[in-house]
């Protein structure tokens, strides 16, 4: 079975913004006190084990895979939240700074847009005050063309699509609805004029008639103001709507990343299928989930570190293509399988579809 | 199907606040029959978890329920305190969301189980650990884990309890509010796999509540949309999802997108608007502020009812086939 690749429209990638190589954190591993007087120690966790990952001008990236893959992880090291044990992140082109203060341009450049915007939002300030915190924060007293700080947090309000912003300033959070209230999370992010937001889940918390609109505002954002745009999210859903590419993540590696329609209509990697496979949908019935719960990245599996949950090793395909001792013996990082795809795994070297 | 499970006539809840009533259920009709799956589906506050509690007189006290709550056959409003006590899990039962706090941290899982056995005086303590460990191979955990503490579980396997748990009496009825929420997206398939594969293999009637139509539709037979307290579409689970007659369904439908469907890439959609404050529901069509199909002079003036949308099912919007022809209407 050699079926030819689907090409897929070539992207249009603006210039790289961001660029992460070979990023690595671990957490430490605890024990109790009186067993680590023992000399007993447990294993770190390999949260990010090895990620490479570029983000574009304008582009939208949508980053996938289960709960404890690493992804939140990732997009905080790019945030510049948690150090890196080892890789390097480059903003515009230069290695990122270690001290605080060299880092405060880039965290200015870098805004974030979380799950919740109620536990997002101080509850005891208006809203006013909370879109101008960023500004006085970084000291920005007034915008490039002389505009006043009320000017610069009315502009990002209605940029946000709260409008007119005077209708909004005074009021407290708990006055908005659930919608408004990621807007106004949104318009903080905005006045200070970032070049990427990372949001991570943004519509998750939402109710569903309302996520449209907040996916439509993060596009127009992009559209308008090329601003680049990494969106952490369990949900191929999501990405399917609002991203240009996307990046499967599992056990602390990317294992496929290419163009939206590629990864999610021809997926290359096992894992990709498996979780396109238990998208709910009608009828479907006799789908094979992969056994098990997410992997524990304490206990990272020789080989390629799905293979244990692989349905490929699981049925037997993968002896039949003379692949199996590679799949549990030799770790393998991705491979191209075309102009702008990548999917780690054995099955691309013999030229199979999963 | 023969016969029905669970019949609710003329539902109205009303919570008591400090600021006044809260509609929260304005006029539910709903039937179950036996061996179906009915999805009912809304956004938060739309009163479909109020509908789960009602059933089984789960309410906080103060709140009033009006209309009737028909379990096979027998009303639950009018059930005294010790007949109540029989139906609960034995009746119907609930699957609540969030197993990780439905759970007693502090006892074996397999006697959480027994109890409901033991309550209903169905067995004797050493027949219902057998039962128990038959639930557990059903529920696809192994028996040995009957001793077992919830925190040496995972969330899905503490899920399979809750499971394990509402099936201990087999209730003719089984209420699944949310059972998927807080699971992750292969565990969330595994669990929907199990409960599927158990309401074939015993026949359950069941409701299940969730605001993810693509999760729903996955499961159910047929399908309720709840807006603002009321079901405004009803109909076969695939009719519904995919070729929705309500206007606020379609918005609905439109948040979960299908992969690879070209309608939706790149083209979130969404609706202006917030869902309602129950306290203050707009006049006429509840839906009308938010609905992109209004027709300005009628929508705001007449309360519609579930009128014919297409085989088998209805819908409560002036657009649909079986409306009645009102005044203002475009020709």
């Amino acid at each position: 079975m050699t079926e030819t690749l689907a090409a897929g429209e070539p992207l249009d990638l603006g210039p790289p913004v961001v660029e992460i190589r070979d990023l690595e954190i671990n957490f430490k591993g605890r024990v109790g006190f009186v067993a680590g007087l023992g000399g007993r120690s447990a294993p770190d966790a390999k949260a990010v084990d090895g990620v490479s990952l570029t983000l574009h001008e304008g582009e939208v990236l949508a980053l996938a895979g289960e709960s404890g893959c690493g992804k939140t992880t990732t997009a905080r090291a790019i945030m510049g939240l948690i150090a890196p044990n080892a890789g390097q992140i480059f903003f515009e082109g230069e290695p990122l700074p270690t001290s605080t203060r060299a880092l405060r341009p880039y965290r200015r450049a870098v805004q974030m847009v979380f799950q919740d915007p109620t536990g997002s939002l101080n509850p005891r300030s208006t809203i006013y005050e909370i879109v101008a915190e960023g500004l006085r924060i970084h000291k920005i007293t007034s915008g490039p063309n002389g505009e006043t700080e009320e000017e610069l947090v009315a502009r990002a309000l209605s940029r946000a699509g709260m409008r007119p912003p005077e209708r909004f300033v005074a009021l407290y959070p708990h006055e908005l609805s659930g919608g408004q209230r990621q807007r106004i999370v949104i318009a903080s992010a905005l006045a200070l004029d970032p070049k990427i937001i990372v949001a991570d889940e943004p519509v998750s918390n939402l109710d569903a008639s309302v996520r449209g609109e907040i996916l439509a505002l993060l596009l127009k954002l992009r559209d308008d103001l090329k601003i680049s745009i990494l969106i952490v999210t369990h949900d191929l859903g999501l990405a399917w709507t609002v991203a240009d590419r996307v990046a499967v993540m599992y056990l602390g590696r990317i294992v496929e990343v290419g163009p939206t329609e590629l990864v999610l209509q021809h997926p290359r990697h096992p894992y990709t299928k498996a979780l396109l496979d238990v998208v709910p949908e009608a009828g479907g019935i006799s789908r094979p989930i992969l056994h098990g719960e997410p992997p524990d990245p304490t206990k990272i599996p020789t080989g390629c570190r799905f293979h244990p949950r692989c349905p490929i090793v699981a049925s037997g395909r993968a002896k039949e293509l003379g692949i199996e001792d590679r799949c549990t013996g030799e770790d393998l990082g991705l491979q191209p399988t075309g102009s702008e795809n990548f999917a780690a795994c054995h099955l691309v070297d013999v030229n199979q579809l999963p | 199907m023969s016969g029905t499970v669970l019949s609710l006539r003329d539902l109205r809840v009303t919570y008591r606040t400090q600021g006044g009533g809260v509609p929260a259920v304005r006029g539910v009709d709903l039937d179950i029959g036996t061996g179906e799956v009915v999805g009912l589906a809304g956004e938060s506050g739309c009163g479909k978890s109020t509908i789960a509690a009602a059933i089984l007189r789960l309410l906080p006290a103060g709140t009033t329920t009006e209309g009737e709550i028909l379990l096979n056959g027998e009303d639950v409003l009018k059930m005294t305190a010790s007949k109540l006590r029989a139906v609960r899990w034995a009746g119907a039962s609930i699957i609540f969301q969030g197993a990780m706090h439905s759970l007693n941290p502090v006892r074996r899982i397999g006697d959480q189980i027994a109890e409901a056995i033991l309550v209903h005086n169905q067995a004797n303590e050493r027949e219902a650990r057998v039962r128990v460990g038959a639930l557990l191979e059903q529920v696809g955990l192994p028996p040995r884990r009957i001793d077992d503490y919830p925190h040496e579980l995972s969330g899905g396997q503490k899920q399979r309890v809750m499971i394990a748990m509402a099936l201990a009496c087999n209730p003719s009825l089984v209420i699944a509010d949310e059972p998927t929420t807080a699971l992750d997206v292969m565990v969330q398939a595994q669990v929907l796999k199990l409960l599927k594969e158990l309401q074939h293999d015993l026949g359950l009637s069941m409701i299940f509540i969730t605001h993810d139509l693509s999760v729903l539709v996955e499961v159910s037979n047929r399908l309720a949309i709840m807006y603002a307290g009321k079901i405004i579409e009803d109909g076969p689970a695939d009719l519904v999802f995919h070729h929705a007659a309500h206007p606020y369904t379609k918005a609905l439908a439109a948040a979960f997108p299908e992969i690879g469907d070209l309608r939706f890439r790149r083209k979130p959609s969404g609706l202006g608007g917030d869902p309602p404050d129950p306290q203050n529901v707009p006049s006429g069509c509840a839906f009308h502020p938010r609905c992109p199909e209004r027709v300005d002079g009628v929508c705001e003036g007449i309360e519609p009812e579930l009128w014919v949308a297409g085989e088998n099912s209805h819908a409560a919007c002036v657009h649909v086939s079986g409306a009645p022809a009102f005044e203002g209407m475009p020709a």
